[in-house]
């Protein structure tokens, strides 16, 4: 062992080894782009609502709170999923008005319950946010969550 | 000390313990929040805190790797830093960006990237900073000595520093945003961070336990090897319910299972390293952490890692405490126990003084690993109810977490413990207690007497 793996066989293997999985990765990566593109995200446009509500959906680090297709902080519920379960996945108007509702009745103030801030929000921002949460949840995600609870 | 420019990794070591400090003060209040959820909520939001809590955690990593590179590299190398000015400039601007990105978060200016929520002109500084500190490494090695240590260091830190790239990189489309997220995120601590923390520790049992370096560098290549060829392919692990392809299902649990072999072979290094050594180095604490945190590393990050990646649990288990549980371990063993390593074994020559103060380093090491153990369980079996009542039962996410409430109680003990030990640990660095110092005797005066 100790003849056959010398210092620099060793060394050879690693930066060989490591361009071939580099090469296989980003063979990978470039047909995963085109399948995001083509085939899981595009059962619905790619709108300018859609790319306002992400603006906000970032501005305001919603994922340092809540998760999303279950990454981000699990400290407030699932939204990858949350238009499914609030039964508006296939109504904006539905989508806004409910969502509306809810960002404005926060904080909730009840004592011993985790506080969600409350935002200054105008109407396009909440459309944007709603039908950015529609989109993110018309993705196929390989039927991730296991059911609407998220 | 042999050589005046190491200097340089003092100042980059105390900029790195204070934002730890914070780090840690920031994650209690975090965990206190978990407990009486309406503190400080109209002030100092959770999304806020927690953002101050990781982001110093990165920031105070990479200080660490910065300053353990302007360490070892002049010893490696054989030859003083290239410019010791540009080593001082990019602590600066790192400094004035952190000050810069938290103050920003406090009034309500940020990204909505995890992790990335720097403001843009902080990502450039870093971006700047980076480029910088390239230079200064690869002109202090290219004239000087190059030993695999430096080989596999530098090229963990040039790699880590152009995936940096993909920090700015943000599509519209979600899914691609999460895709390229991940080339950052994962790429950082599953592979690049790997080469540099196998090279750091291979640096400090070098010097700790005295073994032929032919033996020393032949292991690390084959560590390194073993963390990139699973750590590429792992990336699939974050791939599986973001809107990628099925096929990463099957790449991401087995290329991600294998990202144990390199956790363990780095544990199984370090221990026959120490076994073998002959030498009776004089920090004992440096070498405790050594040992600890390629301990650590293998449970928190080869084992917790392990436990929910294959993609039938984490089906289940994806976004739960038990996520929190592995990541608060990995971090904690991987990198944490690092970094307070190298300081350990760093600062007393970069002081000019005999390794002061062990035992209480030493305890500070088994209240911090203590401490993180127990919030690891804890977290875990608070992740595992979650997984069953929210993920196969269906119960509301609110619901279940109101059910969790005594495990995040165990929790904000467990943290207060951590941040008890890194108080612990900072103090030990910095303030020399007077009945430590052991003068020379007087000299006799009347020889033969």
């Amino acid at each position: 062992m100790a003849e056959i793996l010398t210092k620099s066989r060793a060394r050879n293997i690693f930066y060989g080894g490591s361009i071939f999985f580099v090469a296989i990765f980003v063979a990978l990566t470039v047909q995963s782009h085109r399948y995001v593109v083509q085939t899981s995200t595009s059962g619905m446009e790619l709108s300018e609502a859609v790319i306002h509500g992400k603006h906000v959906w970032e501005k305001h680090s919603c994922i340092n709170c809540h998760s999303l297709h279950g990454e981000g902080a699990y400290f407030a519920p699932e939204v990858g999923n949350v238009m499914t379960r609030w039964g508006t996945q296939d109504s904006p108007e539905d989508a806004f008005e409910t969502l509306k509702a809810w960002m404005e009745a926060q904080p909730s103030g009840i004592e011993g319950r985790r506080q969600m801030p409350s935002y200054d929000l105008t109407d396009e921002d909440l459309r944007g946010l709603a039908e950015f949460l529609r989109w993110a949840d018309q993705t196929d995600t390989q039927g991730w969550p296991p059911n609407d609870a998220g | 000390m042999k050589y005046q420019s190491q200097k340089v990794a003092y100042w980059y070591f105390l900029a790195a313990m204070a934002l730890f400090g914070i780090q840690v003060l920031g994650g209690l209040l975090a965990g206190w929040v978990y407990v009486a959820p309406n503190f400080l909520s109209d002030l100092l939001p959770f999304n806020v805190i927690r953002m101050i809590h990781t982001n110093a955690l990165i920031v105070w990593l990479l200080l660490g790797f910065f300053g353990a590179a302007y360490f070892l590299l002049p010893e490696e190398a054989e030859r003083e830093i290239w410019s010791p000015k540009l080593a001082y400039l990019q602590l600066i601007i790192l400094l004035v960006g952190t000050l810069g990105a938290v103050g920003s978060y406090l009034v309500g200016i940020h990204g909505g990237r995890e992790f990335l929520e720097q403001p843009l002109w902080v990502k450039f500084g870093i971006l700047v900073a980076a480029l910088i500190f390239l230079l200064n490494v690869s002109m202090t090695v290219l004239a000087g000595r190059k030993t695999a240590i430096t080989n596999v260091l530098l090229m963990g830190l040039w790699l880590l520093s152009l995936l940096w790239v993909f920090a700015f990189i943000n599509p519209d489309n979600l899914s691609l945003d999460k895709m390229y997220w991940w080339f950052v995120v994962h790429l950082w601590v599953e592979a690049t961070w790997e080469l540099v923390m196998a090279a750091i520790l291979a640096f400090l049992l070098l010097k700790l336990t005295g073994v032929d370096r032919e033996v020393v560098e032949k292991w690390l290549y084959v560590i390194v090897a073993t963390a990139l060829f699973s750590g590429i392919l792992g990336t699939g692990h974050h791939f599986y319910w973001i809107g990628l392809p099925g096929y990463w299902q099957w790449i991401g649990s087995i290329f991600s299972t294998l990202e144990v072999i390199p956790f363990f072979l780095m544990m199984s290094f370090a221990f026959v390293m120490v076994w073998k050594g002959r030498k009776n180095h004089p920090n004992k604490a440096a070498l405790l952490w050594s040992l600890g945190c390629s301990t650590v590393a293998f449970f928190g990050a080869g084992v917790w890692g392990f436990l929910h990646t294959l993609h039938g649990v984490n089906f289940y288990s994806h976004g739960t405490q038990i996520t929190a549980a592995h990541g608060h371990l990995a971090f904690f063993g991987a990198y944490v126990a690092l970094n307070l390593a190298v300081f350990t074994y760093a600062m007393p020559m970069l002081q000019n003084r005999a390794p002061y103060n062990q035992v209480l380093n030493m305890a500070s090491f088994w209240l911090m690993t203590g401490g993180m153990a127990f919030m690891t369980f804890v977290l875990t079996f608070a992740g595992t109810i979650q997984t069953h009542m929210q993920r196969v039962i269906g119960d509301y996410y609110m619901e279940v977490q109101d059910s969790l409430s005594v495990f995040y109680l165990m929790r904000f003990g467990a943290g207060a413990a951590v941040v008890i030990g890194a108080l612990l640990f900072i103090y030990s660095m910095l303030v020399i207690r007077k009945d430590e110092v052991i003068a020379a005797g007087p000299v006799n005066q009347v020889p033969g007497e």
